[in-house]
């Protein structure tokens, strides 16, 4: 699904965000990324989603080569990759309902199809009855609940996330990452960044581990050490 | 759904969408009525003046053109030809090819008038004879109202014994048709000049409402909207910018002819003319709607072209 071929990243100013990261991560996994804040982690879901590019090396997602894509082809590679963010990023003039569409109005579908699928993915994170409200009005775990029905709602093989339960308490952050586990079982592929060692390391799932921009741990290739 | 029922549903998904967009971007204009009346009426007054000045020009080349297909020739005759001759002559002239009509204005018959209307009937009945000569108003045909064939004709006229002074008056309506021709060039070079104008005004307008939206154009992005889905509802607002400026613009000019058609009229009336000033035609209607629609269309296309591709997530 994801495969890095000595990938780096290197802004402009000389900052390096990835060096020469080697990583293959096949459908249908779910996978968590974690290390210190600058190490890296947003950098790499930005180059799968191509809110960047990369400066060397070759990143191929879902049998696409991500370095040759042409811009205007950009919008299209975003439709098959779901992304939850932090912050959420909702737009708060719009109903939840409406903030859930958007990835299926962008698409062109109809209203009756829009109508359909929105209601399901909502239903699937437990916020149908919220169909009318405005974001604003949502607490923080329910906000990050609208976001993630968002990624999924056009069902794209590949989900990322950066920091999703970054706000959230324990609780909450516990339920998100059930969420993610239904998610996987039905077949989609998660690439999930986080932080928070003691709830990832509880899901029993592959962990990488970024150090200053280089991949330095991979659960899956060594044995699980995690500190 | 079937990958036909799918293709067959794509046009009207289309037009459902782009029907939507457009109500949305109206909706959005509504919203914040004030400011969108506002540029709205800028828009409206850039256009207005252009258009207003076309209409009293197109008036005035009326009136001048009412004025020489009327070109008349007025031939007075000697003093010493009576009434009979003057009779006669005017059914000699009628057999000639290049005249359409004669009409005779008898000597008797012009003093009369000449009491009537000139206030001086007193100091005319002094007189012992009528200083007046018999008149042939000579209408030339269709074809030869031209200055040149006209000229030719009164020149010809000139000739015949009986001819005193023969009148061909064009010459201050040739100069006045040049001088409106003169005034239409500088119309349609002040209209380009306000039109580049109602481009920048929508054109700015226009990039401050991209600014306004930058996170939702960011969000947009990031969920996979393409170039032209993200311009869409600000082409449509840029349109209905334009085609509302165009209505503010024509009722401007229906207003300002409306208070101008009394004075007009009264005017007319002292030249003892039904000239009725016509206010804008369905045609310059029309082409005021629909250039007024398309310049807010490319203004905001061009806004559009250089802002939105600034914007990028991250």
């Amino acid at each position: 699904m994801i495969h890095f071929d000595h990938v780096s990243k290197r802004y402009p100013g000389g900052h390096t965000g990835l060096s020469n990261i080697n990583l293959r991560i096949e459908a249908e996994e779910m996978v968590f990324i974690t290390g210190h804040s600058g190490a890296g982690k947003s950098t790499l879901l930005k180059l799968i989603g191509l809110l960047e590019r990369s400066t060397g090396g070759q990143v191929h997602v879902n049998g696409r080569n991500l370095t040759r894509l042409k811009n205007r082809l950009i919008p299209y590679h975003r439709r098959e990759v779901g992304m939850i963010f932090q912050d959420h990023r909702l737009l708060h003039d719009r109903t939840v309902f409406d903030n859930v569409a958007l990835p299926l109005v962008v698409s062109g579908l109809g209203y009756k199809e829009i109508g359909r699928k929105v209601r399901a993915a909502l239903d699937k994170v437990g916020l149908l009855h919220k169909e009318k409200s405005a974001p604003i009005t949502l607490s923080g775990g329910e906000q990050q609940r609208v976001g993630i029905a968002r990624a999924v709602v056009s069902k794209p093989p590949l989900v990322l996330a950066d920091e999703p339960t970054g706000n959230l308490d324990p609780a909450l952050s516990k339920e998100i990452m059930e969420l993610f586990s239904q998610f996987n079982r039905v077949g989609v592929t998660l690439l999930i960044a986080s932080h928070d060692l003691a709830l990832i390391s509880s899901m029993d799932k592959r962990i990488l581990t970024l150090t200053n921009g280089a991949l330095s741990h991979d659960s899956k290739v060594e044995i699980r050490d995690v500190t | 759904m079937s990958l036909k029922d799918r293709m067959l549903s794509l046009p009207g998904i289309w037009l459902q969408r782009h029907a939507q967009v457009a109500l949305s971007s109206l909706g959005r204009l509504v919203g914040n009525r004030f400011s969108s009346l506002m540029t709205c009426a800028v828009i409206g007054i850039a256009l207005a003046l252009p258009v207003g000045l076309h209409v009293m020009l197109s008036n005035l080349s009326t009136i001048s053109g009412g004025w020489e297909s009327g070109a008349s020739i007025s031939l007075f005759l000697n003093q010493n030809i009576t009434n009979k001759k003057a009779l006669a002559l005017a059914e000699t002239l009628r057999q000639h090819n290049h005249i359409e009509s004669v009409e005779l204005i008898s000597r008797d018959a012009a003093l009369k008038e000449f009491q009537r209307l000139s206030g001086y009937a007193d100091a005319l009945q002094a007189l012992n004879s009528n200083p007046l000569p018999n008149l042939l108003v000579i209408q030339p045909k269709a074809t030869y109202t031209t200055a040149q064939a006209a000229g030719k004709l009164a020149q010809e006229l000139r000739l015949l014994p009986e001819a005193d002074i023969v009148q061909l008056d064009l010459q201050w309506v040739r100069r006045l048709q040049a001088i409106t021709v003169i005034a239409q060039r500088a119309v349609v070079v002040l209209a380009a000049l306000l039109s580049m104008a109602v481009l920048l005004i929508v054109g700015n307008t226009i990039r401050l409402e991209i600014q306004n939206r930058r996170t939702e154009i960011e969000i947009t992005k990031l969920i996979g909207a393409t170039n032209a889905f993200i311009r869409r509802p600000f082409l449509y607002t840029g349109f209905w910018y334009g085609l509302f400026g165009g209505f503010i613009a024509w009722f401007l000019v229906a207003l300002s002819l409306i208070l101008l058609r009394g004075p007009i009229a009264r005017l007319a009336q002292l030249y003892q003319s039904a000239f009725d000033l016509t206010s804008l035609d369905l045609s310059t209607v029309i082409v005021l709607l629909s250039a007024s629609a398309l310049l807010g269309l490319i203004g905001s296309w061009l806004a559009v072209g250089r802002h939105l591709s600034a914007i990028e997530p991250s």
